[in-house]
């Protein structure tokens, strides 16, 4: 059975699970964010495969390339607000972040 | 079980195995680490999908740009020398459960669906000209809007960021 969509889409598969792992589980955000990227990688592999398999030419790298302009913006913001939270907590642990809890 | 299967098997091997290094991993370097090798899989995956122009914006930005800024928020917000780069892990079985579960469900839907597969077999071309020709025409007001939605997310970012002055 040579290389098809199906392999790709499970690699996309497992890399997406891995990055949830990861968000749900670790408590340091940094880490959070590197699941979130993970997931992020997943996604854009699905939208490659698509365009590699399927009869549309290039949609799927040109949708590719806006997530990957999304996620850097989505980086620097969520870095930005990490930093800020050092600040005031000394801690970007998110557990203790829950000032916002009732 | 020809060269283009080998080396697909090579690099979904390296991506899923840095992948789950930076997942189980304690030690947040170690995690950026394995966030790297892994972008570098996906990379290689790309190219193998025809996508030359992305495996490079792919390296170029992940690699060059998104991994040293969390590089920077690691430095930044925590003591290197210390031990403080441990970090912790919280309701593994119920996350093991759950992303197990979507896994299964995942796979099942990738393999009993029958994907409309385009009908001409398709070469290996270069795409960064098209893929140029195609934002400055059919793509044009996106590109447009992402631009300035990336301007508008950096000022946010550096605004977020700045100290606080006190009054």
């Amino acid at each position: 059975m040579s290389i098809g969509l199906a392999h790709f889409l499970t690699l996309s598969a497992i890399l997406f699970c891995l990055g949830l792992f990861a968000v749900i589980t670790k408590r340091n955000a940094v880490t959070v964010l590197m699941g979130i990227e993970l997931i992020i990688n997943a996604a854009n592999i699905n939208f490659i495969a698509f365009a590699r398999f399927t009869d549309n030419d290039l949609d799927g790298q040109i949708f590719a390339i806006f997530v990957i302009v999304a996620a850097a913006a989505a980086a620097a913001v969520a870095l930005a607000i990490v930093l800020n939270l050092y600040e005031r907590l000394k801690s970007i642990d998110l557990d203790e972040a829950d000032s916002l809890a009732g | 079980m020809g060269f283009y299967d080998l080396i697909f098997w090579l690099f979904a091997f390296i991506s899923v195995a840095s992948a789950a290094l930076m997942v189980f991993s304690k030690n947040v370097i170690y995690s950026a680490v394995g966030l790297l090798f892994a972008f570098f899989g996906v990379a290689g995956i790309y190219v193998l999908l025809a996508a030359d122009f992305l495996a490079i914006i792919q390296i170029m930005i992940y690699v060059g740009g998104i991994l040293v800024l969390l590089l920077f928020g690691v430095m930044l917000s925590h003591k290197i020398g210390g031990v403080q780069l441990e970090t912790g892990t919280l309701h593994k079985i119920p996350a093991f459960i759950v992303v197990g579960g979507i896994f299964i469900i995942l796979f099942r839907v990738i393999s009993k669906t029958v994907w409309p597969l385009g009908t001409a077999a398709k070469e290996f071309n270069p795409t960064v000209e098209k893929i140029g020709t195609l934002l400055m025409t059919d793509y044009l007001i996106p590109f447009e809007i992402v631009s300035v939605m990336l301007l508008i997310a950096l000022i946010g970012a550096a605004y977020i960021a700045r100290k606080e002055r006190v009054q």
